[in-house]
């Protein structure tokens, strides 16, 4: 061995060698998340059963969280296709009045109130809903679809035009034509071809002659989308009969998006004054915008979320609490190369900082698997129940996931942690 | 270099009181090469636990390289064994699931150093100990020599100013002990100070001073002249 490499032996006193201390923190941190991929390696089945408590809790919480948000996403899309421009004035009642058997209205004057007296809005709509007797039939075919009276614009706030033939005009509203426009369900039910512009239907006990057929919109929750008939609104109103007004919601655009709080106001102002409301009194409508009823479906939406989560996250310290006693129980395997390392010069921190990581390493993978797991789980659901929209995982929920996981994994590991820094060196090194 | 100065070990069970060292004075200079012998209940192990600032003494002061040891937080004797004391032990005490590189690079972990220089060294060692082949075996591959000879590299990878062994031949036959007695004694040449405790005169032989121990005092501390 006289060839071999000759030790360097330190001069008494001599200064030691070290790195400085936060690349020593760096160098630890690395060497402490190898040593806690190697164990979690070594005892890959029993790693996976500690795990399984995470998993199934942030599974189950993805799963949730992407249904819920691919149903809150579509109904979303839905609304803006009424243009955020889009304002809806309908009449409200109280609880309490409805149970009275008091009901508010809208009724023509109001139109013509909103329609003349208020400035930078176009667009005005009346809509109502006509009920008749009978329903809408052909032949022996019935129909149980809704039927609107409204004008042309119609066509516009609600985003879907006529796939064959026309829309309500305003000389059919004029006039009060006898014509009506089908939704493809209607039509469908009323087993009319697919071109059937010209035919005569009845509404009620009158006739109308079909003038266009919309394109079809599908289902939304499973509800078709095109199970309606349009008329025109004062046809509309003629058939109630005289002296039966009808309540109507009146929709409109505004012309400067701006200008909607504004707009609102006035309109609130001057309807109040119209239906000769008291100062003190509440308003008997509600004036509303495709905005606020996003929000609303949003914050609805986002309390659900939030409700849910949380309960599901009571889950994830159970999945913490099988995380520590694993952990545990690895402290006592390893007690005797926890002695070693002390032996060696490993601080109490280092220990420490070793099961820390590795407990949380056990609870970022099991939250990585959930992740996967219940996004995957999200899809099947949703291909399951019928006509359900696709899930969505947004990220804020993959980011909570995975810093939750870690922080149960923390919370959890500082016992098994702290006992393992705890052991006396000569102690462990004896160990058996 | 090593200075021990009225130092006492007494152990507390319930009631009674077990004394372990007691009122030990030792000296032992730079490049000693030192066993202490003794049968068991002597106190050897005390002393080796003491000596490698594992166990702090009930009485007495130690200083180490100029560093009074007595009164320091277990992190601060972790500090100090991490720099100044490199550890043999009997049954080897290497980690199993990692290679032979990585066991000898550990204590180097606990000094902040780079992977790279962690792996310079740990490399440098083994070659020193003659197993520059072997560094991305695992333990179980080698054999029990080989075993101790990484052990060795270990203890040598942080430049400490004292080698303490623990019956560091205990687990191997005589052929290969000679062979690690070898390892020592070229250690020894080349200026490291050495002690082993042992309970076998054989191994005590190498050495050229041996310490023996009774009851937790020393009643022999004699110079020889070492075996080849």
């Amino acid at each position: 061995m006289s060839d071999a490499v000759p030790i360097d032996v330190a001069p008494e006193g001599a200064p030691m060698d070290e790195g400085n201390r936060l690349q020593g923190f760096f160098y630890a941190m690395q060497e402490c998340l190898r040593s806690a991929l190697g164990s979690i390696r070594s005892h890959r089945m029993r790693s996976f059963l500690t795990m399984l408590g995470v998993i199934i809790g942030v599974a189950s919480v993805i799963c949730i969280v992407s249904l819920l948000q691919g149903l809150t996403r579509s109904v979303m899309n839905e609304f803006q296709g009424i243009g955020g421009n889009t304002l809806q004035i309908h009449s409200y009642t109280s609880r309490e009045d409805r149970m009275l058997g008091k009901w508010n209205h809208m009724n023509p004057d109001d139109l013509a109130l909103v329609k003349y007296r208020i400035a930078g809005i176009s667009n005005v709509t009346p809509i109502t809903g006509v009920n008749l007797p009978g329903g809408v039939r052909n032949g022996s075919n019935t129909s149980s679809a809704q039927v609107i009276a409204t004008t042309g614009w119609y066509q516009l706030a609600n985003q879907s035009y006529p796939r064959t033939g026309r829309f309500i005009t305003d000389s059919d509203n004029d006039s009060r034509r006898r014509v009506i426009v089908l939704g493809d369900k209607a039509r469908a039910d009323l087993k009319l071809p697919e071109d059937s512009l010209g035919t005569f239907i009845q509404v009620g006990n009158e006739w109308f002659k079909i003038v266009g057929l919309m394109e079809a919109r599908g289902e939304m929750f499973g509800q078709s989308m095109d199970d309606y008939v349009v008329i025109p609104f004062e046809t509309g109103r003629a058939l109630a009969g005289p002296g039966r007004e009808p309540d109507m919601a009146i929709l409109l655009t505004v012309d400067n998006v701006d200008a909607i709080a504004d707009v609102t106001s006035r309109i609130t102002a001057l309807l109040r004054r119209g239906h000769k409301i008291g100062p003190k009194d509440p308003d008997d409508f509600r004036v509303e915008s495709s905005q606020s009823l996003t929000e609303t479906i949003a914050r609805v939406s986002s309390t659900i979320t939030l409700v849910i989560s949380a309960v599901v996250g009571i889950s994830l310290l159970v999945g913490g609490v099988g995380i520590m006693n694993i952990m545990l129980v690895s402290v006592t395997e390893r007690t005797r190369e926890i002695g070693i390392a002390k032996a060696l010069g490993a601080p109490r921190s280092f220990i420490l900082m070793q099961f820390l990581i590795e407990a949380m390493v056990l609870a970022v993978i099991g939250g990585l698997i959930g992740i996967a797991l219940g996004w995957l789980l999200g899809v099947f659901a949703a291909k399951l129940i019928p006509h359900f929209p696709p899930p969505a995982v947004p990220w804020w929920a993959i980011v909570g996931a995975t810093g939750f996981s870690a922080l149960v994994g923390m919370l959890f590991g500082i016992l098994p942690a702290r006992r393992a820094a705890n052991l006396a060196p000569i102690d462990a090194l004896r160990h058996e | 270099m090593i200075e021990l100065r009225g130092i006492g070990k007494t152990y507390q069970m319930g009631a009674n009181s077990l004394v372990a060292l007691a009122d030990i004075d030792l000296t032992i200079a730079r490049n000693e090469y030192v066993a202490l012998i003794g049968p068991s209940g002597s106190g050897k192990s005390t002393m080796m636990n003491v000596l490698g600032c594992l166990d702090l003494p009930t009485t007495g002061t130690y200083t180490l390289d100029g560093e009074t040891v007595a009164g320091l937080s277990e992190d601060q004797l972790a500090r100090v064994r991490n720099r100044k004391i490199g550890f043999i032990f009997q049954s080897y005490y290497l980690m199993p699931r990692t290679t032979i590189a990585d066991n000898v690079a550990q204590p180097l972990i606990y000094r902040g150093l780079a992977p790279a220089v962690r792996r310079e060294r740990a490399n440098a060692a083994l070659a020193r100990v003659g197993l520059e082949a072997r560094v991305l075996h695992k333990p179980n591959e080698l054999s029990g020599g080989q075993r101790q000879r990484v052990a060795i590299a270990r203890a040598l990878v942080g430049r400490p100013n004292v080698l303490l062994a623990d019956e560091p031949t205990g687990n191997l036959d005589s052929k290969t002990a000679r062979e690690i007695m070898g390892v020592f004694g070229d250690l020894h040449r080349e200026g490291m100070t050495i002690i082993i405790v042992t309970h076998d005169p054989a191994i005590a032989a190498y050495c050229h001073r041996v310490i023996r121990l009774h009851d937790g005092h020393i009643v022999e501390d004699r110079e020889q002249v070492a075996a080849a």
